[in-house]
């Protein structure tokens, strides 16, 4: 009798992996020079408006520059009560934005261009339609409660070495993929005078230049965190191969 | 068969590859056909914000307009950076600003120079007789807050056309009282929102703010709206100060 060929595993092609590193490296340059900008002034707010001198969501301590109380004494600009002020600030404050924000834009290039790259083959390719959409079985109540379980056990299937996911790894990436990346990248575009003249209605969906920075901090979180849980599933259900799955593709 | 398929597959990729290579290349190279280069300090940083910069200048329309905001909308409105030239206790000290200042900016002219055909110098005085532009507008500091001021002045393609630019004049640059020079293109000039702000908030310009008079450039970051200026030179070439470590162009 005639032995069924066995299917061969699928492996990640060229340009997923390619895509992935490039991403990678400019995530992490994102992540390290976001959080230097964000050094500069630690607050965030709701709406077009937010300064040292109007009142913020919250503040984070996280340099010299928290709730420093450099200032001259305030002046109204009208004569009202409840009037905005002008303060003159006397404090020498952090910032390395310089280089930060330089950095930060060439690296958001590197991911913007090759997150087109990515979604043109993700879509031509099939790659998104076959690995990352819900498939026949993929997003059945019974298939995700059978990997909800095995989670919580952390009794992982044993790793495929190339794009055959499960239900909650899929939801994941289709997660940061079609969501947590456009919302960063798009609110980034909203904090720009430039793009927002061009393209006043990122102003109106986002509620405002600070309100997008806001999420785009909330979104930029997230996605670290995604990266933190990514680094732990790889490393629990072996490094080594999953690495060589993402880099030599076997 | 299956060969087949995967040879026009790698000729896709290819293709796919040679087209977006195209497309890169055009975005970097064809500003450069018709206007000036931007500058260049030979840095990789520098080299990311000059492509900034050509994609911004050829895939956003010039003529677009920066948000403009109702009274109701103005804010408070920190002064950072140099918030007094005339305090010698500051670094940013001028005598000149100084001495202007203690007349109460009577006496100060500003010369506008260099690549025009009438070189002259305006008083407070002649730049409000233009007719003023009252915009209300968002600052957006490069360090993260923004805020929201009513601005009164003369756009500066009015001035630029007073004095009769050049058809080879290709940058405005600004000297200012603090020790700035820096520059925009003509593109930013002649935006009808640029001004030169003698007014804020239905007041003259506080000291705090830049007076007697500030640029107001809508579309690019806070820092390019210089404070205290001093003096403007037309130039038909790039004037290279040096590498601040800051971006020269920051329409984001």
């Amino acid at each position: 009798m005639e032995a069924v060929q066995p299917q061969l595993p699928k492996r990640h092609s060229r340009w997923v992996r390619v895509t992935h590193w490039i991403i990678t490296i400019s995530f992490f340059l994102l992540t390290f020079t976001g959080f230097m900008i964000l050094m500069v002034h630690p607050r965030l707010y709701w709406g077009e408006v937010g300064n040292d001198l109007t009142p913020a969501i919250f503040e984070l301590p996280i340099s010299r520059n928290y709730k420093h109380g450099g200032w001259t004494s305030s002046t109204a600009f009208f004569n009202n009560e409840n009037s905005p002020v002008t303060a003159g600030r006397t404090y020498d404050i952090f910032n390395q934005n310089g280089w930060a924000r330089s950095l930060h834009f060439l690296s958001a290039w590197f991911l913007v261009l090759t997150g087109l790259v990515y979604f043109i083959f993700g879509f031509t390719s099939g790659h998104f339609r076959k690995n990352l959409f819900p498939g026949k079985d993929s997003f059945s109540v019974s298939s995700i409660k059978t990997d909800v379980k095995s989670h919580i056990s952390l009794q992982f299937p044993k790793p495929s070495g190339g794009p055959t996911y499960g239900s909650l790894q899929k939801l994941t990436y289709n997660l940061v993929v079609f969501f947590l990346l456009p919302l960063t990248i798009m609110t980034g575009f909203t904090m720009s005078p430039a793009i927002t003249a061009a393209f006043p209605f990122l102003l109106k969906i986002f509620f405002g230049a600070q309100s997008a920075r806001t999420i785009h901090f909330f979104s930029s979180v997230s996605l670290v965190l995604f990266v933190l849980l990514h680094l732990t599933m790889v490393g629990m259900t072996g490094f080594k191969k999953h690495i060589k799955a993402m880099t030599i593709g076997s | 068969m299956d060969h087949n398929n995967k040879a026009s597959r790698i000729l896709t990729r290819r293709e796919a590859l040679i087209t977006s290579l195209g497309v890169i290349g055009g975005i970097l190279s064809l500003p450069g056909c018709k206007r000036p280069a931007p500058p260049t300090y030979g840095n990789i940083l520098r080299m990311g914000d000059d492509f900034t910069y050509s994609a911004q200048r050829s895939l956003l329309p010039e003529l677009s307009l920066a948000k403009e905001y109702n009274l109701g909308d103005i804010s408070s409105f920190p002064a950072t950076g140099t918030i007094n030239p005339g305090d010698s206790s500051k670094p940013g000290f001028n005598e000149n600003y100084s001495k202007a200042l203690d007349t109460n900016f009577d006496q100060w002219r500003m010369p506008v120079e260099g690549s025009v055909a009438k070189p002259r110098s305006f008083s407070l005085h002649e730049l409000q007789s233009f007719p003023v532009r009252n915009q209300i507008t968002k600052h957006t500091c490069e360090e993260g807050w923004t805020a929201i001021a009513q601005w009164h002045g003369v756009q500066l393609s009015r001035i630029l056309q007073a004095v009769g630019i050049k058809p080879s004049a290709r940058f405005v640059n600004f000297q200012t009282y603090d020790g700035w020079t820096d520059s925009i293109d003509m593109i930013d000039a002649f935006h009808p929102q640029t001004i030169l702000a003698y007014g804020m908030n239905g007041k003259n310009l506080p000291i705090p703010h830049g007076a007697p008079v500030r640029l107001r450039v809508e579309k690019q970051i806070g820092y390019k709206s210089f404070k205290y200026i001093e003096k403007i030179i037309i130039t038909d070439e790039f004037v290279d100060t040096g590498d601040s470590g800051w971006a020269w162009y920051v329409g984001m």
